[in-house]
């Protein structure tokens, strides 16, 4: 019994962690960029499926293909903002109409990704095995290369927050996601800085799904979605750009998760769901906030 | 008002989109007589957008909610008409598939449109994952299937309530757009505090308005399955469904009645031309052209309309 429960709440912490780093993702995005994201998962999958490859035809363990990974995507994101969402920023009349016009545009680009990685990859589902030895945490059992995305998220989330705290660029950050106007009256050069939240978030998203392609998921080139409606969850859950916050949320959520799929399998997803339902309807600002 | 334009509208201009309208039913009515019953195929999917289309303007463009709960009540019709349709005549079941996502719709508005703006986006984004998976736990656990086979009717039937749909669909939108509770939804759109204290019952209005829309989008649904012979949750409550209204919306504009036609026809033929001309880069050039659409044409067709008259009369007056 007392295993079955560490069984659970083990488990559940471990996917948390994943879920969490791709809230943070997803809460720069729209807490700061304003961009409602629903190509978030698809970036999950690129990164994924980028992990994927480099593992089975070059050899590069996915720890290491990080170093790849984080910078290309950062980039990947930078550049998207720069061609899409900054004209369109310029062109709205109103932070409202940005945000439907920017979520709009989010469709179009999930198409495009999505329909990019069906035509490089294909659609039968893909897989690889990586560090998938038991490791017995208290007297429960998992493979390793869960407990190391746990450690894995973890540091990258702290990183994040130094960041966030400790640097100019940082402050830039935070001082956009309170006021952009008032920024860039203090002389932040907002477009560059909501790019790079953009960028940052793309980056989250493809290190969240490397990590995820290391727990032998199935990879295919339509997972994003969920994971999309996950980070939304989560975001709610946690409050928006809070990344203690998005870690709460990504460990009740992996939790919830556990726990349903283990009595019903099938219905996590409805799990999920329901939280967010009366969450939004009791806390729509989210657990943390005052 | 929105739209400066339509207050200036001549009865004469009233009196041709009504011309218009009544031959464009007319060729609607006698199409199956002289096209291939491939050309009634492809109309039927072009209609069905255009009501897709249509409803979903009818509370999403005067409000300004972005809905994308679309696809949940598209598959409830569709579910309504697999589990009805052995038993009872069509319209019957095409009646009922709207019913019942009316009464989905009432209840998920009630509860949640006092969210504001993108919340309640996120939370109907969400609702067709909620429903789909129900359903599909369901299937799997109490019926023992995934899918369904559906005793499929003839394509005339199917095409004929389509277009009965989608005339119900336009005096529906016509009258609300001219009636008090029209005005009524515009308010919420411009100021939703104000329009609470101008004595407007808001939380009301928009789920009257959100269940009303989604009626016409459950009975398209029901339509639609009987041209399918086998559904399943995925295809029934596909989220293609809930981006394509959103889109054609967007495209053609939400102004004025005939814009989401316009644009549904457009882009569901377009759909058609790329499914048959690419069928790999498809979805792709599909997604291109979306974020094209929102980068240069942010208010639609129509806006470009609007423009060029405007351009025009301004000629006209220093002509004169």
């Amino acid at each position: 019994m007392v295993v079955k429960f560490l069984d659970i709440a083990i488990g559940g912490l471990l996917t948390g962690g994943i879920y969490a780093l791709i809230a943070v993702g997803f809460g720069l995005q729209y807490g700061v960029a304003r961009v409602l994201n629903i190509a978030h998962g698809e970036f999950i999958m690129l990164g994924a499926y980028c992990t994927w490859t480099l593992f089975t035809s070059a050899g590069v363990t996915p720890l290491v293909s990080m170093l790849f990974c984080a910078p290309f995507f950062f980039a990947v994101g930078f550049v998207i903002h720069r061609i899409f969402y900054t004209p369109l920023r310029t062109a709205s009349e109103s932070a409202a109409a940005f945000e439907g016009n920017s979520m709009l545009a989010s469709f179009g680009l999930l198409f495009v990704v999505q329909n990019l990685a069906l035509i490089i990859w294909g659609s039968p589902v893909k897989g690889y095995t990586y560090l998938a030895f038991p490791i017995h945490v208290l007297g429960a059992v998992f493979s390793t290369n869960r407990i190391v995305t746990l450690i894995a998220s973890i540091i990258l989330g702290s990183a994040f927050y130094v960041f966030l705290v400790s640097t100019r660029t940082g402050k830039a950050i935070r001082a956009a996601a309170q006021d952009p106007v008032a920024a860039e009256l203090m002389g932040v050069r907002i477009n560059r800085v909501l790019a790079l939240c953009f960028g940052f978030g793309v980056m989250m998203a493809a290190l969240g799904g490397l990590l995820l392609s290391m727990t032998s998921v199935m990879l295919s080139p339509v997972m994003g979605m969920q994971y999309t409606l996950i980070a939304i969850i989560v975001v709610v859950l946690g409050g928006l750009g809070n990344i203690k916050g998005s870690f709460i949320g990504g460990f009740i959520l992996g939790l919830v998760g556990y726990v349903v799929s283990s009595l019903q399998p099938g219905l996590s997803m409805v799990a999920y769901y329901l939280i967010f339902l009366f969450l939004l309807l009791v806390r729509p600002t989210g657990l943390l906030t005052k | 008002m929105r739209n400066p334009v339509s207050m200036r509208k001549t009865p004469s201009r009233k009196r041709r989109s009504f011309i218009a309208l009544i031959v464009l039913l007319a060729l609607l009515a006698t199409v199956p007589g002289y096209v291939s019953s491939y050309t009634v195929i492809l109309i039927t999917n072009i209609l069905m957008y255009v009501v897709l289309a249509l409803s979903w303007s009818i509370f999403s463009g005067p409000t300004g909610y972005i809905s994308l709960a679309s696809a949940a009540f598209f598959g409830t019709g569709v579910y309504a008409s697999a589990l009805l349709s052995s038993d009872l005549p069509l319209p019957v079941v095409i009646v009922i598939g709207g019913i019942g996502s009316f009464v989905l719709a009432f209840f998920v508005g009630a509860l949640t449109l006092r969210l504001k703006g993108m919340y309640f986006t996120m939370f109907t984004f969400g609702l067709v994952e909620l429903v789909r998976n129900s359903v599909h736990w369901w299937e799997v656990n109490m019926t023992g299937t995934v899918g369904r086979l559906i005793i499929s009717a003839d394509n005339m039937t199917i095409f004929y309530c389509m277009v009965g749909i989608f005339v119900a669909v336009l005096v529906v939108s016509y009258l609300i757009k001219r009636s008090r509770f029209g005005l009524a939804l515009e308010s919420i759109g411009e100021s939703e505090e104000a329009a609470a204290h101008s004595g407007v019952n808001v939380t009301m209005v928009k789920s009257v308005t959100f269940a009303v829309s989604a009626f016409f989008m459950g009975a398209a649904g029901a339509t639609m399955c009987m041209r399918w012979t086998y559904i399943d949750p995925t295809t029934a409550f596909s989220i293609q469904y809930s981006f394509m209204p959103v889109l054609m919306a967007i495209f053609g504009g939400m102004g004025h009645l005939y814009a989401p036609i316009t644009g549904a026809t457009v882009f569901s033929i377009l759909e058609e031309l790329l499914t048959t001309k690419f069928p790999y880069y498809y979805m792709l050039i599909f997604g291109l052209i979306m974020l094209a659409v929102i980068l240069f044409m942010p208010h639609g067709l129509e806006g470009v309309i609007e423009k060029g008259r405007k351009k025009a009369m301004r000629r006209s007056a220093v002509g004169t």
